[in-house]
């Protein structure tokens, strides 16, 4: 019981240290922003942010007030990791910002199926659609090799 | 609901009016922080109901420069394939058939005051915003099509498709419905339709927008001024877009 509830406790640090500092190890590996740090601060940021882009939504959506703090756009302002290129990285790149936490936990996000997923002007290839669904994204491409999966998976039968 | 609406009218109003940053205490430990500010700073307000003007004397018919506006401000666009490509705005052509006179005239969500797609939405994502617009709630659609079905101008359309390069100011996907927006972004920062703005471009100036509950405003001045109709009069939805020299 001693034994087993050090454990635990060694766990806990080990990942509050790594989660503190944000970077490799056990926890997620978060991309770098740029920009001015958020004055809430990053652990209210990562307990809260889905509750802040929610209700401003709603007051943007019903009530047309379109000056709000916490959008999806604005998130990409800083949070837009790049690739090699330095070109911002779609959500179907697993080292986009959203997804580098997402992807830890096992979490897939709908909101890119309507909002883009870079900044304003940084194209998203087609092949970003193809992350959409339940498919794996190479059958999410292509009606062709869905119907050709299906036929195969009928004859197996 | 309507008292309700009459309040946040008249507070944010009263901020307006007054500082930049008002609070307001509505119980201890609980601010209410608004920032009041310019008219550039516009939001829904219950005291208008934004309108269309359409004179279809003034449409030709071999213009389409409102529906090529509406896809490049909105970022819709065909894939070649017409049943189920999505149309936010579409050229209509009626023909007298006595006498073969032709008419052109661009129809699209007429946003009607008693709007057929918000009664039979099942989960309101279909509503109608205090200032009379007609939207889709994409967060709640489930793509049902009900509203489509109901629609008497076939004004909605299905998204079928993957979509990418979405506007950020204009959202859409997969699975579920959408139509013209009014372009409400632009109307909340006080500017007007990308339609009626290509319209008046080409010199036709067959559109005029504007709010129908201001009796200065130029729509309500043409609509006072000439005879007009409203598309499919026999349901009495009052559209808010209106017709001449059809």
């Amino acid at each position: 019981m001693r034994a087993s509830l050090l454990i635990a406790g060694l766990i806990a640090m080990l990942a509050s240290a790594v989660w503190a500092e944000g970077q490799g190890g056990l926890g997620p590996v978060i991309p770098e922003a740029t920009g001015k740090a958020h004055p809430e601060g990053n652990d209210y940021m990562r307990r809260w942010h889905m509750s802040m882009m929610r209700h401003d939504r709603d007051v943007t959506m019903y009530e047309g007030k379109r000056d709000q703090n916490a959008s999806l756009g604005g998130c990409f302002e800083c949070h837009a990791a790049k690739d090699e290129t330095g070109t911002p990285v779609t959500y179907a790149d697993a080292r986009h910002f959203c997804r580098s936490c997402h992807d830890f936990v096992a979490v897939r996000v709908d909101c890119f199926d309507c909002h883009r997923s870079t900044p304003e002007g940084v194209e998203e290839p087609p092949a970003h659609a193809a992350l959409g669904g339940v498919l794996s994204p190479s059958l999410g491409a292509d009606v062709g090799a869905l119907v050709a999966y299906l036929g195969a998976w009928e004859v197996g039968q | 609901m309507s008292c309700g609406a009459k309040k946040d009218v008249s507070r944010r109003d009263f901020l307006r009016s007054g500082a930049a940053l008002a609070t307001m205490q509505l119980a201890p430990g609980v601010t209410l922080m608004a920032f009041g500010g310019s008219e550039a700073q516009a939001a829904a307000d219950a005291g208008k109901r934004w309108g269309l003007l359409i004179d279809a004397s003034k449409c030709a018919p071999d213009c389409n420069a409102c529906i090529t506006a509406c896809q490049d401000e909105n970022g819709w666009k065909g894939s070649g394939n017409a049943e189920t490509d999505v149309q936010w705005i579409r050229k209509v052509t009626l023909k007298d058939k006595s006498s073969g006179r032709e008419t052109s005239l661009p129809v699209m969500c007429q946003h009607c005051e008693s709007p057929p797609c918000v009664d039979v939405c099942p989960t309101g994502a279909s509503f109608k915003r205090k200032d009379g617009i007609v939207l889709v709630d994409k967060h709640i659609c489930i793509g049902c099509r009900y509203c489509m079905m109901a629609c008497p101008f076939k004004a909605r359309s299905f998204v079928h498709e993957h979509v990418t390069n979405q506007k950020t100011h204009a959202p859409r996907g997969i699975g579920t419905v959408e139509s013209c927006t009014l372009c409400v972004h632009r109307v909340d920062e006080g500017r007007i339709p990308a339609c009626v703005e290509a319209c008046e471009a080409t010199g036709h100036g067959a559109m005029v927008f504007g709010d129908l509950l201001d009796p200065e405003s130029e729509i309500s001045r043409r609509l006072a001024e000439y005879p007009s109709v409203a598309l499919r009069p026999d349901l009495d939805l009052n559209p808010g877009v209106r017709y001449r020299e059809i």
